[in-house]
Formats: structure tokens, C-alpha cells, sequence
């Protein structure tokens, strides 16, 4: 789904609930996907204006799980060890994006490239 | 999408919904501080009992609200934050410092009642 204003972040973060709910993750882990979601929605909006989520149900061998993909085509970024220490910012947001998405979810991948954007990749898998 | 702020006697109550925008929190913050001016409030209690997210930017906002609303010289208590928000937001790193939470609007009034009595 296209992200490009404040109403998407709300959006998207409920349809990552329901579809969580739907896979029978519990309360607790939805609230996990649905704040991870909303972080990256809003890395969207502020760094990069618009860009896109997808959400997918994934099958391990055993269980199942959600992906989500969060990618634009903003300005990218430069450092990205440097954006994944807790406390770095750009924006004057609390820069607590990116390492605290990877707290909160099992699975974390991030490619960006300075000028061409940024794909975050992640998983949370049912218990 | 607007939300209620409340008024029992020297206490504005505001009551947040699920589904906040951005703007809506920005919104909501400008209208609880000018309440407090015009009612000239002692107390505020933000219930989020119903909210099912708290992001960076929810957390930042209520602590601009309880710290706004201190310069004012009035007391922000913030009642309701479920188990599994805290469990999220301690996760990602969101702190509320230096902003006082309770329970819920039960306990959050009688937090106030209990400063109002040491100021008194």
C-alpha cells in the first residue's frame, strides 16, 4: 500500500493488525508488528515523503509468519551502521527507528543506497 | 478525527481514541494546552486506554503536552497505557521521563487531588 501522509501510517499499522490477528498471533505480538509498522511508515513519510508498504504471510517450516516491506525512493541512507546506533537522527524525530524496529520483530534486513532509497525488510514469526 | 476533552471542575480530561493521526496528536495538543489557559486548569488526565499503537512520535507528543502544561504550572498525569503498549514501547526504546502515569482515571484523579493537596 502507498504511503504518503500521516493518515497512511494509521492505516497501515491497523491492516498489519488485522492481518497479524487473522494469523493468530496474540495480542501482545500484533501490538509488536503494528508499532513496527508505524515506525517504518513514518521513516517513510518523514525521510522520504512517499513510498510503500507490503505486508505478506510467510510459511517456515513449522510456522507461519508476517514480512514486511517497507521501500522508497528517497534520499537513502548514508551510514547505515551509524543509523542503526540508538539516538541517531536527522530529521529531529527521536531516531529511535530503526534499532527499535529491530527489537521489536525476529528479522531484520535493511539496503539503501545514498540518491536511489531504502528497502527495510522484516519478519516476526507466530510463537 | 477530534478528540473530547472533558471538564470536571479543576481537571480537563482528554480521551484518546484509537486510530490517531499525526495531526489529530498535534491538534489535540494545541487544544489541551489553550484549555488549560482558559479554564485555568490545575490537572489534566490523558486517558490512552484505548490506543493500541504508541509510536516515536505519540510518546514525543504526550511528553511535549505534560511538559507544556507544567509550564502553564498545572499537572499532567497520563492513565491507561495498556500492557502490551508498554511492553512495545519499552522494546523500541520510548521512555515517558519525567511525566506522570497511573493506571487509570480513577487513580489518575486521585494522583492529582493528592498534588492539588500538597500545593494548597
Amino acid at each position: 500500500m502507498a504511503i504518503n501522509s500521516d493518515q497512511d501510517i494509521v492505516a497501515a499499522r491497523q491492516k498489519g493488525r488485522a492481518l497479524a490477528t487473522e494469523l493468530g498471533f496474540t495480542t501482545g505480538d500484533a501490538t509488536l508488528i503494528a508499532t513496527a509498522i508505524s515506525e517504518l511508515a513514518r521513516n517513510i513519510v518523514s525521510y522520504a515523503r512517499k513510498g510503500e508498504i507490503a505486508l505478506k504471510i510467510i510459511h517456515g517450516s513449522s510456522r507461519q509468519g508476517i514480512l514486511i516491506i517497507a521501500s522508497d525512493s528517497g534520499p537513502g541512507i548514508r551510514d547505515i551502521r551509524q543509523a542503526m546506533r540508538d539516538g541517531f537522527s536527522t530529521s529531529g524525530s527521536l531516531g529511535l527507528g530503526l534499532p527499535g524496529v529491530r527489537r521489536l520483530m525476529d528479522e531484520f534486513e535493511i539496503t539503501s543506497e545514498p540518491g536511489q532509497g531504502t528497502i527495510v525488510t522484516v519478519k516476526k514469526w507466530k510463537q | 478525527m477530534e478528540v473530547p476533552i472533558l471538564k470536571q471542575g479543576e481537571v480537563l480530561i482528554a480521551t484518546f481514541q484509537a486510530a490517531l493521526s499525526d495531526a489529530d496528536l498535534e491538534h489535540l495538543r494545541r487544544g489541551l494546552v489553550q484549555q488549560v489557559v482558559r479554564f485555568r486548569s490545575r490537572g489534566v488526565i490523558v486517558d490512552v486506554t484505548a490506543m493500541d499503537v504508541m509510536d516515536s512520535f505519540a510518546s514525543r507528543t504526550l511528553r511535549e503536552i505534560a511538559h507544556m502544561i507544567r509550564l502553564r504550572g498545572a499537572e499532567t498525569v497520563i492513565v491507561g497505557i495498556q500492557p502490551e503498549v508498554a511492553f512495545a514501547m519499552v522494546q523500541l526504546g520510548l521512555t515517558l521521563e519525567g511525566v506522570a502515569t497511573a493506571l487509570d482515571l480513577e487513580e489518575g484523579l486521585a494522583y492529582l487531588i493528592e498534588k492539588f493537596k500538597n500545593i494548597d
